[in-house]
């Protein structure tokens, strides 16, 4: 396989200054709508507790409370991600940080134009022309990320790290490509699903790369490929 | 070079570049050591450096994405703090209201100029067809408001500009902060709608303000009316008008994005009018204070009020027209 050829992926590549490429895995939607969900609850119960204190002091508490729900609305996204490295509770709760689209931390400047223009992408009601745009846009970016040239990304890359083999895992001796790493590894994410017979006929398709290879071997290989470390 | 061998020999470089990550992550604390923290200074730049060197070498050996994806998540966190924007916050602010915010609102001059005639056209025709047709108030605001607005500005009040007696100046500040501003940052963003959405709010807005004061003038409460707006309405009028050239800078560039891609126009608008909303917004808050803790004082003579009207118009202008022209050029 060669790994020249473009492949549909949701890796937003970043070109540094060192001259080495870095990968980001961009977010989609759901994660964004939980991470907006956490957001929302926390600022709920805040202004619930806001309210319940303030109401002790009368007029003035309402004043007061008036500029809590301000900066909830206004200020909370700003803040949080310009001091709280690119996320918000809810972001960093699911494992999400925004940042420029260059790979830079999220600035004044981004952050402000892109939880401002939020005000267009909840138009006309439950966030239809920020659906609509995460779905258009190449990088899942809703109109304020697309006007601020900011991104949304995980924090870190989803590593299968849980697969376990017998006899832990073992090295590749030889040098992989990418293409073939990953279907090492989604081989040894399905075994359990499909019967004996299948695995081992599955395994045997790799013998023109790996010689003398069978199942529980490569079952071992995906566990060092995806970050095990020999024991 | 196999991949053990690789591993073994830079594992300590990788883990002294994570464990700086995991210091640098925590921010600056009281007993932090100083000493420590100029080492990561100094060394940081070339560790990072060989770990952007490290990462190209795993991917172009073919080693396991799993090493890959643990160097491209250093080399990334690295990337973050090696190019994070440094900003000396006080200077920064001193430099914006000395320099920035005016210049911005000089540069953008013509858009500037077309929010203005957007928001006062309306609002001078509005008052002009009222004060002829006083019923074509009811047109616009509904019958129960404009009574409610002629007990604000009743002249047996001894509080002007609210509904109750009773409210303080503290809830007028913190009503006039959240529903100002939130229009104001409203008018910018409906620029994204290829500017009607600012058009709209700069229109409607316009038109809503003349005919309550054609209304209330007509109504017998000038004398009550005037002296309340008289104080904050420099901030308030230009600072709306502020947010709808932002909005209409956008809109433009959305409509005409030139040589460029349609979004990267909106993009280099949107940080061209960057100072513009920060600024109109210091101006609301400006206004907020005024509004409610010197319009609606009863106490000072007509006279005393509309001077610190004409003054703050006046120095409002003079700010935006004047300020900072010498270094407003980079």
């Amino acid at each position: 396989m060669s790994e020249s050829r473009h492949l549909l992926d949701t890796t937003h590549n970043i070109a540094t200054p060192e001259g080495v490429e870095l990968k980001l895995p961009v977010a989609g939607l759901p994660a964004r709508t939980l991470a907006w969900l956490v957001d929302a609850l926390i600022k709920l119960v805040g202004l619930f507790v806001a309210a319940t204190v303030l109401a002790l002091m009368g007029e003035a508490g309402i004043g007061l409370y008036l500029l809590v729900l301000f900066s909830a609305f206004w200020l909370y996204n700003v803040l949080f991600e310009v001091f709280n490295r690119g996320a918000t509770p809810g972001k960093r709760a699911l494992g999400l940080r925004v940042m420029n689209t260059n790979g830079t931390p999220v600035g004044w400047a981004g952050s402000t134009i892109r939880n401002l223009l939020r005000a267009v992408d909840v138009l006309p009601g439950c966030y239809l022309l920020g659906f609509l745009s995460v779905h258009l846009s190449e990088r899942f970016q809703r109109l304020g990320d697309l006007a601020a040239g900011t991104i949304v990304v995980h924090e870190t890359p989803a590593a299968n790290l849980d697969l376990k083999a017998d006899g832990g895992p073992l090295p590749v001796k030889v040098p992989l490509s990418a293409v073939e790493q990953q279907a090492i590894v989604s081989f040894a994410e399905r075994a359990p699903r499909i019967n004996a017979e299948r695995v081992d006929e599955l395994a045997e398709m790799l013998e023109p790369v790996i010689a003398g290879v069978d199942a529980e071997q490569l079952k071992r290989h995906a566990a060092w490929i995806a970050g095990g470390t020999q024991s | 070079m196999k991949q053990e061998a690789f591993e073994a020999r830079y594992a300590d470089t990788w883990e002294q570049l994570e464990e700086w990550m995991a210091v640098l992550a925590k921010g600056r604390r009281r007993g932090d050591d100083p000493a420590e923290r100029r080492t990561i200074g100094r060394e940081f730049p070339a560790l990072y450096r060989q770990i952007c060197h490290h990462l190209a070498l795993a991917r172009a050996r073919r080693y396991s994405t799993g090493l890959q994806a643990r160097l491209n998540q250093l080399a990334l966190d690295g990337h973050q703090h090696m190019y994070r924007a440094r900003l000396p916050f006080v200077s920064a602010t001193i430099k914006f209201f000395a320099n920035d915010f005016p210049a911005a609102f000089r540069q953008q001059w013509r858009f500037m100029l077309a929010s203005h005639l957007v928001f006062y056209l309306p609002f001078a025709l509005m008052a002009l067809a009222v004060a002829m047709k006083p019923e074509l108030v009811y047109s616009l605001i509904e019958p129960g408001q404009v009574s409610m607005m002629e007990e604000m500005y009743d002249p047996a009040n001894d509080k002007l500009g609210r509904e109750r007696q009773s409210d303080t100046d503290l809830l007028m500040f913190g009503f006039y902060i959240y529903n100002n501003i939130s229009i104001g940052f409203q008018t910018f963003a409906g620029g994204l709608l290829f500017g009607l959405g600012t058009v709209f709010y700069l229109v409607f807005n316009g038109l809503y303000f003349g005919a309550v004061a054609a209304h209330l003038t007509a109504a017998g409460f000038s004398s009550t009316f005037w002296t309340f707006v008289a104080g904050h309405s420099a901030f308030e009028l230009t600072a709306i008008a502020i947010f709808g050239g932002t909005g209409l800078r956008i809109g433009a560039s959305a409509i005409a994005p030139g040589q460029k891609s349609r979004w990267h126009a909106i993009r280099d608008a949107a940080r061209e009018i960057l100072p513009l909303v920060y600024g109109g917004t210091a101006l609301l808050v400006g206004a907020a204070f005024v509004e409610a803790f010197w319009s609606s004082t009863t106490w000072p003579p007509p006279m005393v009020k509309y001077s610190v009207g004409i003054g703050l118009w006046i120095l409002t202008f003079a700010y935006l027209l004047l300020m900072g022209r010498r270094d407003s050029r980079p």
